[in-house]
């Protein structure tokens, strides 16, 4: 009996645990559905279009997300509950005459006259089309909640130097400080130099802020673990922004070195002038792929740990499980301030070698 | 594959986010935040500073006083050391001013003693001629008063004259 009830009490608390890690654990009872380890961990780190809380007595409970859709007819909008939580393109939601599903978090148009979606032999959709989607997806609102989060915290950061009369940071302002002050003096003046870093300190303290917090929130379980700095888009989006901060505060200095390296003969010009090119893209390209690997191996990580309970479906695999997961997720508190840093000194050292004179 | 595609809706708002995250942070965060530290430092700075230059003044202000405070002993040591050199001169030339007079006032004396005893010897020997002479004469007319004793004397008178 005792060992029953204990297998029990252990079942049920990690099947808690883990699906608030972001996925729904079927019942118990539901033996005929295998556990698919891959699956469940694609659909944790991929953006999904409501939010998914916890799963209780087999329902999900999400947060319904707002779809924002540009078909040929122009804006069409609805909640995301329209689908009813349906992610495999059965379920038809109508709207101003177009009929839309949801198949594997992508929202598909069906062409006129079709009921269902048809596959080809790769499971891709031959009857539909993909309508331009700008719809606040989960990662977009937690993306926003981290703004929301930023916000609060620095502006009330400011008000207390405002408050103090000797300029003294108090509350909040002396924890978010060093930090800022960390920026400035480990990243801006090292890689920009003392003259000209204060132009891009907003960029940088923004920039890093900004990742952190959403490393930190993807970290956060019982936030689903929304993987917004894990996403190549988000990544994408903000490696642009520093590329175009360097294209713009390149120096007359900077392009020469690109497209007429001083110094050397002039067949080395040549050659040097398409890898200079290349370099300059490979740069933000570098800075995409590195956050969003990093950040996505470590979801995958802990997700995988979780997943061997269900894989072996043994409680007793468990403690290895979460002992494994811990220590992961104590790195990843380390790993995700890393990945931010990194990001902002990359940054600054392409902004500094774009501004840098010439000193040769 | 899905995971490494980016997704253009949430480029799209990542992009429009992170652009006013940037330029209200910029706004309402950096720029007082950033300004107050700037100024904090700037002020620490020059409270160093100007520490750093009371400090020297200080420093030199009390070498001015140790200074001052030397000349003020040495012109004391100075005026101490006239003072009893004049002092000494002075003594020296009363004392002798002193002998001086002293010394004259004994010749003075001297010479008035020898003029008194010039005097009284000169007196005394009036005195002793002039009762010599009363003698004499009291001699002489008590001699003469006898015919035979004024011959005799005017003999011997004679033969004294002879001698000469």
């Amino acid at each position: 009996m005792t060992l029953n009830t204990l297998r029990a009490v252990l079942f049920l608390v990690f099947s808690v645990a883990v699906s608030n890690f972001g996925f729904a654990v079927q019942d118990n009872d539901d033996q005929d559905k295998e556990f698919n380890a891959k699956e469940m961990i694609m659909h944790h780190v991929k953006d999904g279009h409501e939010f998914h809380i916890v799963d209780w007595n087999n329902e999900p409970i999400t947060i319904p997300l707002p779809i924002i859709l540009f078909t040929d007819n122009g804006l069409t909008t609805f909640m995301s509950s329209a689908f009813h939580h349906d992610d495999s393109g059965v379920n038809i939601v109508e709207k101003n005459g177009e009929r839309f599903v949801k198949y594997h978090e992508k929202i598909y148009q069906l062409n006129a006259g079709v009921d269902a979606l048809a596959f080809d032999d790769e499971h891709h959709p031959t009857n539909a089309v993909l309508p331009l989607d700008f719809s606040i997806t989960k990662n977009v609102f937690m993306m926003w909640v981290s703004v929301l989060v930023l916000l609060l915290i620095f502006i009330s950061s400011a008000r207390k130097y405002k408050k103090s009369n000797r300029f003294v940071p108090s509350g909040i302002a002396s924890f978010m400080e060093p930090l800022v002050i960390f920026i400035r003096d480990e990243v801006a003046i090292p890689m920009i130099g003392e003259h000209k870093y204060r132009k891009y300190m907003p960029f940088l303290l923004s920039v890093f802020f900004f990742i952190w917090i959403n490393n930190i929130f993807g970290l956060i379980p019982i936030l689903n673990g929304a993987n917004v700095s894990g996403n190549i888009a988000f990544t994408l989006s903000l490696a642009l922004f520093t590329f175009v901060i360097t294209l713009f505060s390149g120096n007359k200095n900077y392009w020469k070195h690109i497209f007429w390296m001083p110094g050397v003969p002039v067949p080395m010009k040549i050659f040097l002038m398409p890898i200079e090119i290349i370099g300059m893209f490979v740069k933000p390209f570098s800075l995409t792929i590195r956050l969003f690997a990093n950040i996505t191996a470590g979801h995958i990580i802990i997700l995988s740990l979780m997943s061997l309970v269900f894989i072996f479906k043994s409680e007793f695999i468990a403690p290895v499980s979460v002992g494994f997961s811990l220590f992961i997720m104590i790195i990843e508190i380390v790993v995700v301030a890393i990945q931010a840093y990194i990001f902002t000194v990359l940054s600054a050292l392409y902004i500094g070698t774009a501004t840098a004179e010439d000193n040769h | 594959m899905d995971l490494i595609t980016p997704g253009f809706g949430l480029v799209f708002w990542s992009l429009i986010t992170f652009f006013f995250l940037l330029v209200i942070l910029k706004k309402f965060a950096w720029k007082p935040i950033l300004g107050a530290i700037d100024e904090r430092e700037n002020g620490i700075k020059n409270a160093l500073e100007a520490a750093d230059k009371a400090r020297m003044e200080m420093e030199n202000l009390k070498a001015d006083n140790e200074r001052i405070l030397n000349e003020a002993r040495a012109e004391r040591e100075a005026m101490m050391k006239e003072a009893r050199e004049i002092k000494n001169k002075m003594v020296s030339d009363a004392k002798e001013e002193a002998q001086e007079q002293a010394n004259k006032m004994i010749a003075q004396a001297q010479e008035a003693i020898a003029n008194e005893k010039r005097s009284a010897m000169a007196e005394l020997k009036n005195h002793v001629a002039s009762l010599s002479i009363e003698i004499a004469e009291k001699v002489v007319r008590e001699e003469l008063s006898n015919k035979g004793k004024q011959l005799e004397l005017v003999e011997s008178m004679l033969s004294d004259a002879k001698l000469n």
